[in-house]
């Protein structure tokens, strides 16, 4: 069996007294597209926030491609990696957010050529050729000068997954990616997380798209109160939950039409 | 029935598209004008008859001592502000650190230039050599500290230091005003800190920093009539020299003056300019 790309071994973070994460255990595997779906608190986004150390954990540990994160071993001592060393091991995940924090004062193009010119010290020629490939993968060839002001939701959301694809990252990591866009423009952004699922890059997904989730993922994690509920194929967690707080919560869900599309 | 109406609509209700409206007559505005009008004539009339001799006005506007004056003003408000520009940033990135060393220097600094007179401190840095009769780094080099702390040395020092204490908390307000979102897209995409300020937070700072800037340049143009005092030869400095040795008191006050409303006047467009610059992205609409 391959390694897992992503080991999530016993990780608890407290914000103060709140304990966000109560020890949670899992395993995505190269190339797996793992969805989290829970209510707001249960801990999904703050799982996904310390992947790529936005959230420091307060106990446990994160290997990303076999690499502790945060921390490097020497014997029986753990020692702090370095503000650089952290921000090398985030190139290797790239994020995605609800708000889609384009950066406001560039192009479209300029969001995603600044990562690899200004991070990676790329030939800004050579970056510019493979960031107008990938505005044209997620549809927005035409939009290169436009600055996020300019474009909808759908399409910022997108100009945002190309500024992290053009990380070539080993990881792709989404927090609420539809959430704050209007009903029409929820299908666009889910096409081109569909598309790069098929291209075989390994994902992890908080999302409330059941529909989504059901054909995309390989693995469904109902979380609730900083713990894992119930893991499984999407057909078992979706179609028949063995724990009562999925199914409450699944039937919570899918009686807001609104929240079940795709 | 007119076109766009869909359905029924109650008849007797005119839309009036035939009438005009007529303008309402703003008495108020119409008194308040005359009587300001009014209080100017007989304003102009006073100074006319009064005691000032507008030929001197005309006379003293471009001698060479006034230019150089202006001139002297004009290069210290530029050197003072752009050092104060320099430690107010630095500052108020060090408040903004996890570092609690970094943070309690900073605001310690702020506190001090903050807390005493401008005028008193460009006298502290004029008399410096009262303290300090040398200056220098140990075995590399150093000079007496009355050729080094000239009236150009201790303005600008006194100027742009107190200023630096005023910008990076409008340069703090800017950072702050910046969304959190962008700093943690910045560090998804590998960025340190200092890297993130200087490409993605500075300059969408510079929207919120830029107009309480200009405000603060337009007070250092002035605030370095403060440096007469320590001998730097600015532009009210001159006026006054002028005025010890003629007795045109008012005159040359007015000459100093107008050279000032002059400078300020021409840094209000290019303020303007600046903001436009910097709002990239924001002032657009949707294409």
């Amino acid at each position: 069996m391959t390694p897992p790309l992503v080991a999530i071994r016993n990780v608890a973070v407290a914000f103060g007294p709140f304990k966000a994460l109560r020890g949670v255990s899992l395993d995505v595997a190269p190339g797996q597209v793992l969805c989290l779906i829970g209510a707001s608190g249960s801990g999904k986004t703050t799982l996904l926030r310390t992947v790529n150390q936005l959230v420091p954990v307060d106990g446990g540990a994160i290997y990303v491609d076999g690499e502790l994160l945060g921390r490097r071993r020497e014997g029986d001592t753990l020692h702090v990696l370095s503000e650089a060393e952290v921000a090398r091991q985030r190139m290797s995940t790239g994020m995605v957010f609800q708000r889609f924090n384009l950066f406001a004062h560039m192009t479209a193009l300029q969001n995603v050529m600044e990562g690899p010119v200004q991070v990676q010290r790329r030939r800004p020629a050579e970056a510019r050729a493979e960031a107008l490939e990938l505005l044209a993968r997620v549809g927005l060839a035409d939009k290169a000068g436009n600055y996020p002001a300019q474009l909808s939701g759908g399409q910022q959301q997108r100009v945002a997954i190309a500024r992290a694809l053009a990380m070539k990252p080993k990881l792709m990591l989404f927090d609420e990616p539809t959430s704050a866009l209007d009903p029409e423009l929820v299908g666009e952004v889910l096409a081109v997380m569909r598309e790069l699922a098929r291209s075989g890059m390994t994902m992890m997904v908080v999302t409330h798209e059941l529909g989504f989730a059901r054909e995309v993922a390989d693995q469904v994690i109902y979380m609730d109160a900083g713990a894992i509920v119930e893991a499984g194929p999407p057909a078992q967690v979706l179609g028949s939950p063995r724990e009562a707080r999925t199914r409450a919560f699944l039937s919570a869900v899918i009686s807001s039409p609104a929240k079940e599309r795709a | 029935m007119s076109d766009g109406t869909i359905g029924l609509v109650a008849a007797g209700f005119d839309d009036l598209s035939e009438l005009e409206t007529a303008r309402r007559t703003h008495w108020g505005r119409w008194a308040a004008a005359v009587l300001i009008v009014a209080a100017l004539a007989l304003l102009v009339r006073a100074f006319a008859q009064g005691q000032i001799e507008w030929d001197y006005v005309g006379r003293f506007l471009t001698v060479p001592v006034i230019v150089s004056g202006i001139v002297a003003t004009v290069e210290m408000a530029v050197c003072a502000m752009a050092l104060g520009i320099v430690i107010g940033v630095a500052v108020a990135i060090m408040r903004l650190t996890p570092n609690p060393v970094l943070r309690g220097v900073a605001a310690g600094y702020t506190w001090l230039f903050r807390g005493t007179p401008v005028i008193l401190q460009l006298l502290l840095w004029f008399n410096l050599a009262l303290v300090f009769p040398t200056i220098g780094i140990p075995g590399v080099w150093s000079a007496r500290a009355v050729d080094v702390m000239t009236p150009f040395f201790a303005a600008l020092l006194g100027l742009g230091i107190n200023q630096g204490a005023y910008t990076s908390e409008v340069v703090r307000a800017g950072l702050l005003s910046v969304d959190q979102g962008q700093y943690e897209a910045a560090q998804t995409i590998g960025m340190g800190r200092l890297q993130a300020l200087r490409r993605i937070i500075l300059p969408q700072a510079m929207r919120v920093i830029i107009p309480p800037l200009g405000n603060e340049f337009i007070g250092m143009v002035k605030t370095t009539s403060l440096a007469s005092v320590i001998q730097y030869p600015e532009v009210l400095h001159n006026a006054e020299n002028i005025y010890y040795a003629n007795s045109r008191v008012i005159e040359l006050l007015i000459v100093a003056g107008l050279w000032y409303l002059a400078v300020v006047s021409v840094l209000t467009p290019l303020q303007m300019l600046l903001e436009r610059r910097f709002a990239r992205g924001v002032a657009r609409g949707r294409g």
